[in-house]
């Protein structure tokens, strides 16, 4: 506080970039004091939030995420393997969130991000723990062979919030990932059968009948908030993140059970009602982006049934759905 | 109801704890923290000249290197030095020592769960004893919440692995005042250092364990107070 007085009457006579970069915490606080911050939202605010399924074609699964600037790619591709003796009927996951040089100024090539490691950890322990996935859905022979998923998410752009845009691509690319056919071939080796093979072609039985989805039972979601004395804000950018140190990351399930409530350290102190509170900006939250994914997924199933009648004669991964909806609502009208 | 645990204790009961401090003659600060079999070694070594890259030179740097039993240091080990690196941050004052780096420099020596708030304990008990200025004390705790939705505190491995859910969770030490305790006094508003959670729970079940976090650690509180106070000889030595 004493700091904000002293600079008080600076702030009138120096340039509003000038303020920003000198006394940036004086400056957020006065914006506080107005509920409002710097990019014009209102303290419990997320970002415009934008999801775009199956970006990479060679991908069984994949999807584009961003909120605000930040920008993350997932993509999941499936591998046979032999599942292990304990757990026979179960596949299983491999998670690795990357953080290349192009996504912050703070990394530098050569030196991998002190975050990265910490992100994948978290990651897989929310996977796991929210019981999305059921591994016996990766199962093919019990026993023999089973789904190795491995999961990669590349961030693009990191501008605040890492964690949370990453569980979202995550999320996303397992709703839209599609679970190959295999065959056993003549060595007794389980094969993954290519789409044209399957008329007729191939001679090969098929393990499983069709392509098909998993059944995620519950999709978790989170959002991450700043602590910044009594006010709380919601998804920040990085801008806000260098400024305010005390994070609080709520995920939360789509039946509203709490996956994970992570707060490192920070200088304030969470009682019971900034707990609540935050819990209760991340259910909101939950229900956006729960709406967002499920419109994309809609779009994607429009797309994949009007492709499968060859109306639309390829996939453009590279427009958005909601052009490609509107193109095939044109050829068939 | 009361839950039957392995080892007979109460659902409530920690585990005998055990903290002796000055163990390491290099160190500017050294102290072993024990809860059952889970035991810490944790030194402290600084404030040293200059901070790492990238830190902001106008503050204290704290930095975190966990030594697992055996083997590499993976993933999970790189999350608990994130995670005590900023809970550490937040008791220090950070502002005394500009431009300098601190070294905590963890060893697990035994893990049968709750290894993580053991670590915390054990750190802070070692910055304790290197005398480098804190604001107050980090308690760590972890409560397990049971298939019945009932929760226990500290638990072991075994018992960790059967758990629905858990929680980590780090308060405050509770403050020590010669006056009487004032009516208002705002016990039932813990405020949480740092929280981390495995596993589905819903709202009451979290704040069910933070109250019992909560009261937990005021006695690990009272215990770690006290083993500060009994001074050792090496102490004397190391004050002249």
């Amino acid at each position: 506080m004493e700091s904000s007085k002293g600079t008080e009457g600076l702030a009138g006579e120096i340039e509003v970039e000038a303020y920003r970069r000198l006394f940036p915490l004086p400056f957020y606080e006065r914006h506080l004091l107005e509920s409002v911050r710097p990019d014009a939202r209102p303290l419990n605010r997320a970002r415009d939030t934008t999801v775009a399924l199956g970006p990479v074609a060679s991908a069984d699964g994949s999807a584009l995420v961003k909120i605000g600037d930040t920008t993350m790619l997932a993509a999941i591709k499936l591998e046979v393997m032999i599942p292990s003796a304990d757990a026979p009927d179960e596949g299983s996951l491999a998670i690795e969130f990357h953080m290349p040089p192009i996504c912050s100024p703070s990394v530098r090539s050569g030196r991998p991000a002190e975050v990265a490691p910490v992100i994948s950890q978290r990651l897989s322990d929310v996977i796991t723990s929210s019981e999305m996935i059921n591994l016996n859905e990766l199962s093919l022979i019990s026993g023999k062979a089973a789904w190795m998923a491995y999961l990669d998410i590349y961030c693009l752009n990191a501008d605040g919030c890492l964690f949370d845009a990453a569980l979202l691509s995550a999320v996303a690319a397992f709703s839209h990932l599609q679970i190959p056919l295999v065959s056993v071939n003549d060595d007794g080796r389980v094969v993954a059968v290519s789409g044209e093979l399957t008329e007729g072609k191939s001679k090969l039985e098929l393990v499983n009948k069709e392509k098909r989805k998993l059944s995620l039972r519950s999709k978790p979601f989170s959002l991450t908030c700043i602590l910044h004395e009594k006010y709380i804000l919601a998804d920040p950018n990085s801008e806000e993140e260098s400024i305010m140190d005390t994070f609080v990351t709520v995920v939360l399930d789509s039946w509203g059970q709490l996956v994970s409530i992570y707060k490192p350290g920070g200088a304030v102190l969470a009682n019971m009602s900034t707990i609540k509170a935050c819990i209760a900006v991340a259910k909101s939250r939950v229900k956006e982006l729960n709406n967002i994914l499920n419109e994309s997924l809609s779009e994607m199933e429009v797309i994949d049934y009007y492709s499968k009648k060859s109306v639309v004669a390829q996939l453009h991964a590279d427009k958005p759905p909601k052009e490609v909806t509107s193109e095939v609502q044109k050829s068939l009208s | 109801m009361e839950v039957v645990r392995a080892d007979g204790r109460t659902p409530n009961q920690l585990r005998p704890l055990a903290c002796s401090r000055n163990l390491l003659h290099r160190a500017h600060g050294s102290a072993r923290w024990s809860q059952g079999d889970t035991i810490v070694l944790a030194a402290v070594y600084g404030p040293k000249a200059g901070t790492r890259k990238g830190e902001n030179p106008e503050k204290a740097c704290i930095e975190v290197i966990w030594k697992p039993k055996t083997g590499q240091i993976g993933k999970e080990e790189k999350e608990y030095e994130m995670i005590l690196k900023r809970t550490l941050q937040s008791i220090c004052l950070l502002t005394i020592h500009p431009n300098t780096t601190t070294s905590i420099i963890l060893q697990v020596v035994g893990d049968d769960g709750a290894l993580l708030p053991c670590a915390i304990n054990a750190s802070c008990a070692a910055l304790v004893d290197s005398g480098i200025p804190l604001k107050h004390l980090a308690v760590a705790i972890c409560c397990g919440l049971t298939e019945t939705g009932s929760v226990i505190l500290d638990p072991t491995k075994a018992e960790e692995q059967k758990m629905r859910a858990f929680a980590y969770l780090v308060f405050p030490n509770s403050p020590l005042s010669v006056l009487p305790k004032a009516p208002s006094a705002v016990d039932d508003e813990p405020g949480i250092i740092t929280s981390v959670t495995h596993g589905l729970m819903s709202e009451c079940h979290y704040i069910n364990c933070l109250g019992h976090g909560h009261a937990a650690c005021a006695k690990i509180s009272e215990f770690l107070r006290r083993s500060m106070q009994t001074q050792l000889p090496g102490d004397l030595s190391k004050s002249t």
